[in-house]
């Protein structure tokens, strides 16, 4: 009986196999940028070896160069991925140069619907041109930049009544921008168990998009926008608007006043880092990294709490995040589209989430116990419906190292004033805009 | 078999009053031989150095020319279905007239300059001690040398770290000798003192070199001049005026010659480093060329910019390769 159970449990697996790929076993390479959510993704595939017979293999870019890397691979046409994993922020320049397989008939023909994804995450990372039904990509790991700090200060009766006894509010999450500078500000420099903290860890890397990403926190929530109206290229008064100023202004009082010594040039590592060896009260990141923050032996648990980007004119988070594409240079395209298809299955995207991925599934983000699986959740579904996006233009690197060069210059490297900042931005984009044709 | 037999020929049957076509022609089979013999001189010297001006062709004049080609064009390499415009000398113009392109040409210049100085004023300095005779003379040379061993991306990296504020030697060091909190100051984080911070850096790693260059032309100088000079009763000091430095100068110029040519397309250290900031005050023209060419992919104008770098580096050498030459003549 054993034996005949074997059998029949083996012709099983191997008749699912056939009914996923319906070809042969193929080696498939998943590129995608080297961080906690990536080896969730490796555990998750094993799965879909199992069934299909094929072999996943990964290449995991570091952060800082994975977008150089991956666009020169796609640039020069390269066969290194079939699957990429790529930022939202490249679906312009990966349609319009046909890097990536347009996958409108392979959804209609699967089945696959972009009406069972969050809507923010589809127009962000499947769609271009920006909110048209033309879908690049399947939203595979939602995102936003958001907040956490140590609940344990917070909560610690002492640092509560000396920061009433300062500002005469209460210690608790910031609600708006302005409070959580005042917060960070109070923690600076303080002495916490004989060290000296500082008040959080922010955005400012140069060289890829760390200032960027960081700013942008503030300047949508002061209620920031790229045009006048959308679609028209139409930048004067919407970019250096009084409300993009003053936000401006105000990350740069916020490095000035509330980080530590020597955070001229620190992106997603740095911050984590500052956080981890107790240095700062709270920091910016991206959710993706708060499972392994919340499972962090030394500054997780209930030491840790977390809190959305806070809103000051409206409620706006940056976006972070990626659609999964299949590479239209790729020989196993076939091989690649049944991976689409199996990641995009309700119980495979339920254990996404459960291994640190976020899923952009409503079937997860609309189980009611979603809010409660995570202490995170909540917020993250919360930032999620105010998310902002850089440009997606093809064009987007080069308005990308603009606004870096133009942030960096005001903010870290005390040049000139934000009003200029953001009109030299605009000088720039219009500049980018013109080559391009469409201005 | 054709090596070792060649060889055996070759020890065997040749006289050393054969010409180099004999040689070569007994060394090889007869009917290749019977060939051989009826080339020239000057073909078999054409033979010789075809391989290598093909491959120089190749992989040097071929692409500068490619480059000034597309430097005229606004051809982008990552739009490969957009039509390519001959826009004549547009790149050309913008790059001469756009402001930052000439804050990074400053901030070359700054970096090119105090290196150099620093490199030559430290390195003839240690060259000139360990030149005297002492005891571990060679030890200290090795120690001396080990920094330019070492990979620009790994001591870019690791200087980082000795200028962190809060953790750093660096500033723990500059708090030692002048009382300065380490905290205080930011060595690649302030605009004023990062500049600064990569001219100590490259000065750090690449003395050695000069140095090395320095002693090579110290040790060259006879003794018998010093002997001569000493009979003269010529005061030390007017023996290094009339002596020592006379003497080193083409040698010193040669190593300013390397180290301004190498620093002039400096990247992988600055940008281990300080990635260009804060700011864009370390943005020096290749980092600035390379945001230009591989992230902004702007082909075409990165073209004009790599020639116009191309012919001033190419310019202001054969200039100083004159002088150079003049030293040596004197």
């Amino acid at each position: 009986m054993k034996t005949k159970g074997l059998l029949a449990a083996t012709t099983v697996v191997a008749m699912s196999g056939f009914a996923v790929t319906g070809a042969q076993a193929e080696d498939l390479t998943l590129c995608w940028a080297a961080w906690d959510p990536a080896n969730a993704l490796v555990e998750l595939s094993k799965e879909f070896e199992a069934q299909s017979g094929n072999t996943m293999h990964f290449e995991f870019v570091p952060w800082p160069n994975f977008a150089d890397r991956m666009l020169n691979e796609l640039n020069s046409g390269g066969k290194l991925c079939d699957l990429l994993i790529g930022d939202s922020q490249w679906i312009g320049g990966g349609a319009e140069n046909g890097h990536y397989v347009k996958l409108n008939e392979f959804f209609d023909a699967e089945g696959i619907s972009m009406d069972d994804f969050a809507p923010a995450t589809v127009y962000a990372y499947s769609t271009w041109p920006k909110g048209t039904p033309n879908y690049y990509a399947l939203p595979a790991m939602g995102d936003a930049n958001g907040w956490f700090y140590r609940r344990d200060w917070f909560e610690n009766p002492e640092i509560m009544a000396a920061y009433k006894e300062a500002t005469g509010q209460d210690l608790r999450e910031p609600e708006t921008q302005k409070e959580l500078l005042q917060i960070a500000q109070f923690f600076q420099g303080r002495e916490i168990d004989g060290q000296t903290r500082y008040g959080a860890a922010i955005f400012t890397e140069r060289g890829s998009e760390g200032i960027t990403m960081g700013a942008t926190g503030a300047l949508y929530a002061w209620g920031f926008k790229y045009e006048n109206t959308p679609g028209s290229y139409d930048m004067e008064g919407a970019v250096n608007s009084p409300e993009a100023v003053e936000a401006l202004e105000f990350y740069k009082e916020f490095y000035k006043t509330a980080t530590p010594p020597g955070y001229t040039d620190s992106y997603m590592e740095q911050g984590l880092d500052a956080f981890k060896s107790g240095q700062v009260a709270m920091a910016m990141n991206w959710f993706a990294f708060f499972p392994g923050l919340y499972a962090d032996p030394d500054v997780g648990g209930d030491k840790i709490g977390f809190f959305p980007n806070p809103g000051q004119n409206v409620e706006a988070s940056t976006l972070g995040g990626q659609g999964i594409s299949v590479v239209s240079y790729s020989d196993h395209k076939e091989a690649a589209l049944d991976y689409v298809k199996w990641f995009a299955q309700p119980e495979v995207q339920a254990k996404w989430w459960k291994l640190g991925g976020y899923s952009c599934r409503n079937s997860v983000l609309n189980d009611p116990t979603f809010k409660d699986s995570q202490p995170f959740a909540a917020d993250f579904l919360s930032a999620m419906g105010n998310v902002q996006d850089f440009w997606q233009e093809p064009a987007y690197a080069e308005l990308l190292l603009a606004m870096q060069k133009r942030l960096h210059d005001y903010v870290v490297a005390d040049q000139g004033t934000a009003q200029e900042a953001l009109d030299l931005l605009i000088a720039d984009w219009t500049e980018t805009f013109e080559d391009e044709g469409k201005l | 078999m054709v090596g070792p037999l060649a060889f055996a020929t070759l020890s065997r049957g040749t006289l050393m009053s054969d010409t180099p076509i004999e040689r070569v022609a007994k060394a090889t089979p007869p009917t290749v031989g019977r060939w051989i013999r009826g080339l020239s001189d000057r073909t078999i010297a054409w033979l010789f150095v075809a391989p290598t001006i093909f491959l120089l062709l190749a992989i040097n004049i071929f692409p500068l020319i490619w480059t000034v080609n597309l430097s005229f064009t606004n051809f982008r390499a990552n739009r490969p279905n957009k039509e390519i415009e001959y826009i004549g000398l547009q790149n050309y113009e913008r790059i001469l007239t756009d402001g930052d392109i000439w804050l990074t040409m400053q901030a070359t210049a700054h970096f090119l300059f105090w290196t150099l100085f620093f490199q030559v004023l430290i390195g003839f300095t240690l060259a000139w001690l360990i030149n005297r005779k002492f005891r571990g003379n060679d030890l200290w040379t090795t120690i001396i040398v080990l920094p330019m061993m070492l990979s620009p991306a790994v001591v870019g990296n690791f200087w980082t770290f000795l200028y962190q504020p809060q953790i750093g030697l660096f500033n723990y060091v500059v708090e030692f000798f002048t009382g300065t909190p380490a905290s205080s100051f930011q060595m690649i984080g302030d605009v004023s003192l990062a500049p600064w911070s990569i001219v100590i850096v490259d000065t750090w790693m690449w003395t050695p070199f000069v140095m090395l260059i320095c002693l090579a032309g110290l040790r060259s100088i006879p003794d018998y001049i010093y002997e001569a000079a000493a009979i003269d009763r010529a005061s030390k000091w007017r023996q290094f005026w009339t002596i020592t430095l006379p003497m080193v100068l083409p040698f010193l110029m040669l190593a300013v010659l390397f180290r301004g040519i190498e620093n002039f397309k400096m990247f992988d250290l600055v940008v281990q480093l300080t990635g260009g900031g804060p700011g864009s005050v370390t943005e020096l023209t290749s980092i600035n060329l390379k945001r230009e060419a591989f992230e902004k992919w702007r082909t075409g104008y990165a073209s004009a910019y790599a020639i116009i770098l191309f012919v001033t580096v190419f310019g202001l050498a054969s200039i100083y390769v004159k002088a150079l030459n003049k030293v040596k003549e004197r």
